[in-house]
């Protein structure tokens, strides 16, 4: 079954329209729920004012005063309010200050449009600078939501010695995770058996994390608290922490009103207020001998982490990991801070800070080949890590790597040496169309950064069913990524049965255990490799206690499920992560086994840039990577091709354009993700390679083809037109006219 | 979506008798409905003002397309699929094919009108230039009775017309092309398709003795209104392609251009852009 291209589980009922998403979900009279917001970006709340024309009497509204429990959204760090009360602060535009709900959805919108906020404004942060010059203080004693450093050796006598130091300075922009579903979630909260019962539906990717939340925000125990994860328009990290808000928020209208709301953003608001990629500056400095070998590295890698910590520790984390890249280098300095400012809290969006860190250095290879006179496929060449090789943290490369082959099969799949050759006699012509090709070598830790997978301990468990079917228990959810395919063909697999035979079970706090959050490359990785466990469990259990004798068809197992049922009531059995003795972490010094395995990849692209106008297209794109054994081909060249769509959209058209700490082209009209028309062709190859640790030898992909397209693009374009300062992402037409200008005028 | 329906008032009325009696009846206050395509994106995030809207989207008067030896005459409901799919457009007016198509979706090409797309008066809407290229004229019908007016004096100011409070867009008649004719349509927009257009030039030229006899040139997106290049025409006029003045021209073009700074676009990037666009357009010209 691994290996296979199975169907799509859930594809039928998404095709004929009768998935049942958060909104779709039928709940006779429920009300319809909004958030009011404050609109300025630092202030303190002075009063709240409800204007004429209003029946207010028929209006459900919340406020900061009325929570039962914690006002503090749970997190890695809690300080987040749901609400902001009368006389606290308010740390950024779209701050939520009031809840409220009606039977009539429109009537509700038009209320909040009467609602006036009394705000005293105070100055405000609104970009990294300003962050790092306390101008204002704004969060803690300086401003960091997180500081990390990893040391390697010292390269401080190294910048005197050395033959050449080169130094160079990245900027990448915030993005919008654009599923097509935005945020959603339905509550009813009501006592049953005389205790309150809190239950949230909704489109999330970590249950419970959602369930945690509403825990704290309620103070109740976890019986009372329920989570349920409906089918889901797409997430991409978007759907990771922001559920955790809006889910108590609408559970909280449910709780006061007695009726269930729902609370379903549109556009406007999913792109105003949730949370996006982090804005990113990376200052590199790196030495290298006369022959470029690469001698020393020192990365200042800043991201601009918004009013809130959220999850910019963790993201910093795996930037900050990711700075240094495949390239071996004995000494290493990488100094990470995420700075506060008076923005809507950025958060997780496939790649998690490594998509920033590897844009700096894919790109300075570049540059730095320019500047040493030397080739950048010789280069990276030298420079690549080998099995034995030490990485930034310590962490000591144990697999037989080979990332010179996986870079000679991209450049060959594009026709790199022809391209380059060719453009290089067609470009000094008169017409406006230049040509360019660029790559970019990177790689993607899997799973959780350092002590993550041991903090969650996640399990998943198989059920047997009453039919003789099998039900896969995990709290992992499908966001159209392929989650119950790939889940069913590991646990046939491991039972030797047809795949149609194992399905996934709702996804539901109060009947799946805590698999951990459906994020990080590690569902099919870690989550499966746990499910491949409890699935030999189930069969062995099966055996032992008489149901089943080996060798079975798979008419004898189901009969043998459907009578151990029979006789037992309920079968289940369960598997939990345990750390592989080999892997050691140590959260302090940020020294050791940064992720389990990483997988590795080469991206190729070739653009053709209109002098005209500034548009670039990408005329062509190769995707080579190594991600251990393929699960299933169609869903995994899916996510390759997705992640390369939303990587080529980074990196030349997507911004996120604020304005007094307000994204002001929060609608598709302009923020302008790339249609089928402004992508190239996708050549996705895998060169599979098995990792012991994941299911029969899994690795993640989820992430991965984030992280190359922007590099490998901006690469090309300097090909195309030359030494350009390409430093930039989005590299949008006005950018490039800007940049190009700066050459011709000197 | 965040307008509140109770607050909107449309009526529909069954003939342009009618609509035209409403209008005259009270003056300024009914708002024309068509396709809706530009309407609805204002209603659904709560930007649209309340007020009485006349849906004119089955007038049947206001429908269909007339051929004669000179011209085409496109009723008000034209939509743009239909100015796609029709063969005397692409025969006459190559570039209004090519500015249908550059459209919006084909959702809102099958919905949207030619004259909405005229009287929204949006600086970026993408027929306009085609129609200034091409010397369209306006008919505007009134209780008063028919009146018909050069497209290129309709647009007066940003969302200023030429069109009095009870006065309808009845038809829009382009007269056809003579001679040898040049065309040359190209809409620069945030990307390849969907898009809203961040510089637009539409060009029709007759050639005549190897010289330009005739030209009309539109823009989008770089002044309050669509607008024509009549200084860059000027200093185009008359001139043989093998020595066309291409730097005079392009430096002729900034002045029939206020672009300004947008979510979009920055106004340089708009100024740059549509000269070049100018300079590949002279290009061809002279290759044609």
């Amino acid at each position: 079954m691994i290996g296979a291209s199975s169907i799509r589980k859930e594809g039928r009922a998404k095709v004929l329209g009768t998935a049942i998403y958060t909104d779709d979900k039928f709940m006779p009279g429920a009300l319809h729920g909004l958030t009011v917001r404050s609109e300025v970006p630092r202030g303190i709340l002075r009063a709240i004012h409800f204007g004429e024309g209003i029946p207010w009497e028929e209006f459900t509204c919340v406020t900061a005063e009325d929570i039962p429990g914690t006002n503090l959204v749970a997190s890695v760090v809690d300080d987040q309010p749901f609400l902001i009360g009368i006389g606290e602060e308010i740390t950024h535009s779209q701050q939520a200050v009031l809840l409220l709900a009606h039977p009539d959805k429109f009537l509700v919108e038009k209320a909040r449009r009467a609602v006036r906020l009394e705000i005293e404004e105070l100055p405000a942060v609104l970009d990294i600078q300003s962050s790092l010059d306390l101008q204002p203080l704004i969060y803690g004693t300086n401003n960091l939501l997180k500081e990390i450093r990893i040391a390697k050796g010292d390269p401080d006598p190294i910048w005197a010695q050395a033959a050449h130091v080169i130094e160079g300075e990245y900027r990448t922009g915030a993005q919008e995770q654009m599923y097509i579903e935005p945020n959603a979630m339905l509550s009813v909260v009501e006592p049953r058996d005389g205790l309150l019962q809190v239950t949230v539906w909704g489109s999330l990717q970590c249950p419970y994390y959602v369930h945690g939340a509403l825990r704290q925000l309620f103070g109740l125990p976890e019986k009372q608290v329920r989570v349920v994860a409906m089918e889901m328009g797409g997430a991409f990290g978007g759907k990771e922490d922001y559920p955790s808000v809006n889910g108590g928020h609408a559970a909280l209208l449910a709780w006061k009103s007695g009726k269930p709301v729902r609370l379903i953003y549109d556009r406007e608001e999913d792109l105003a207020c949730t949370t996006k990629r982090h804005p990113s500056r990376t200052r590199l400095r790196t030495a290298f001998d006369a022959e470029g070998n690469l001698l020393a590295l020192e990365a200042d890698f800043i991201l601009d982490g918004g009013a809130y910590a959220t999850l910019s520790p963790v993201v910093l984390s795996r930037g900050a990991v990711h700075a240094a890249s495949v390239y071996r280098c004995p000494h290493v300095r990488i100094h990470a801070r995420a700075v506060a400012t008076n923005t809507p809290p950025p958060g997780a969006f496939r790649g998690f800070g490594a998509p920033q860190s590897l844009f700096a250095m894919e790109r300075h290879m570049d540059v730095c080949a320019r500047k040493l006179g030397l080739d950048a496929v010789e280069l990276r060449r030298k420079n690549f890590l080998h099995m034995g090789d030490t990485m930034a943290t310590g962490q000591v490369i144990r697999e037989d790597l080979d990332l010179a082959g996986l870079m000679d099969q991209a450049l060959a799949a594009i026709g790199y040496r022809d391209k380059r050759a060719a453009f290089a006699l067609t470009n000094p012509g008169d017409g406006p169309i230049k040509r360019g090709v660029g790559f970019s070598v990177f790689m993607h830790g899997c799973g959780f950064t350092g002590n993550g997978e041991s903090h969650v301990a996640s399990v998943a468990g198989v059920e047997g069913l009453a039919d003789g079917t099998v039900a896969v228990l995990a709290a992992s959810t499908e966001m159209g990524q392929g989650k119950n395919t790939v889940f069913a063909q590991i646990v046939a697999e491991a039972l030797q049965l047809p795949v149609e035979l194992v399905d996934t079970a709702p996804v539901d706090t109060d009947h799946v255990p805590n698999s951990g959050p459906t994020v990080a490359s590690r569902s099919t990785m870690m989550v499966g490799r746990i499910l491949e466990d409890a699935a030999i469990g189930f069969k062995l259990a099966l055996v032992q206690q008489g149901f089943l004798v080996e060798p079975y068809t798979p008419e004898s197992f189901q009969a043998a499920v459907v009578k151990a049922v029979a006789t037992l009531g309920t079968l289940r059995c369960y598997g939990q992560y345990h750390r592989p003795p080999n892997i050691q972490w140590d959260d302090v010094t940020y020294q050791g086994d940064a992720y389990p395995t990483y997988s590795w990849a080469c991206y190729a692209a070739e653009v053709a840039v209109d002098l005209d106008t500034f548009e670039v297209k990408v005329a062509d794109f190769v995707a080579v990577q190594e991600v251990g054994r393929v699960v299933n081909p169609t869903l995994a060249a899916g996510q390759i091709e997705g992640g390369v769509a939303q990587g080529i959209g980074w990196g030349l058209w997507e911004e996120v354009t604020m304005q007094r700490g307000r994204m002001i082209n929060n609608q598709m009209t302009n923020y302008i993700i790339p249609t089928s028309v402004d992508l190239p062709r996708i050549q996705v190859v895998f060169l599979e390679n098995a990792h012991a640790g994941g299911p029969g030898g899994a690795k993640g992909i989820g992430e991965l083809p984030m992280d190359g397209p922007a590099p490998a693009v901006v690469n090309a374009l300097e090909n195309a037109l030359g030494a350009l300062r390409l430093d930039e992402v989005p590299m949008t037409p006005d950018r490039l006219l800007e940049r190009c200008e700066e050459v011709s005028h000197g | 979506m965040r307008g509140y329906l109770p607050d909107f008032d449309v009526r529909v009325p069954a003939s342009l008798g009618e609509a035209l009696e409403l209008m005259a009846q009270a003056p300024g206050s009914y708002t024309p409905l068509a396709g809706g395509t530009d309407l609805m994106v204002v209603y659904n995030a709560g930007r649209l003002k309340p007020t009485h809207f006349l849906d004119l989207s089955r007038l049947a008067e206001l429908r269909g397309t007339e051929e004669d030896a000179t011209s085409l005459r496109f009723g008000a409901l034209t939509t743009f699929t239909e100015l796609r799919e029709c063969r005397a457009v692409h025969q006459h007016f190559p570039n209004l094919v090519k500015s249908a198509r550059a459209t919006g979706a084909l959702a809102i090409q099958n919905r949207g009108t030619l004259a909405g797309n005229i009287a929204n008066a949006s600086p970026a809407a993408d027929t306009p230039p085609s129609l200034l290229a091409y010397g369209a004229e306006l008919a505007l019908v009134s209780p008063r009775g028919l009146r018909r007016v050069a497209y290129d004096q309709f647009h007066q100011g940003y969302k200023r017309l030429d069109m009095a409070a009870d006065e309808l867009l009845a038809r829009i008649i382009v007269p056809k092309p003579l001679g040898r004719g040049f065309h040359y349509f190209r809409k620069v927009g945030t990307r390849q398709a969907q898009a809203i257009s961040k510089t637009c030039l539409a060009a029709y030229a007759r050639i005549e003795d190897g010289c330009v006899a005739e030209l009309r040139i539109g823009l989008g997106s770089v002044a309050p209104a669509p607008v024509r290049a009549r200084n860059a025409e000027a200093a185009l006029l008359g001139k043989p392609l093998a020595s066309l003045p291409v730097a005079a021209a392009r430096e002729a073009l900034l002045a029939d251009m206020s672009p300004i700074d947008d979510i979009r676009a920055t106004a340089h990037y708009r100024s740059v852009v549509t000269r070049n666009l100018l300079g590949q357009m002279l290009r061809e010209l002279a290759n044609a």
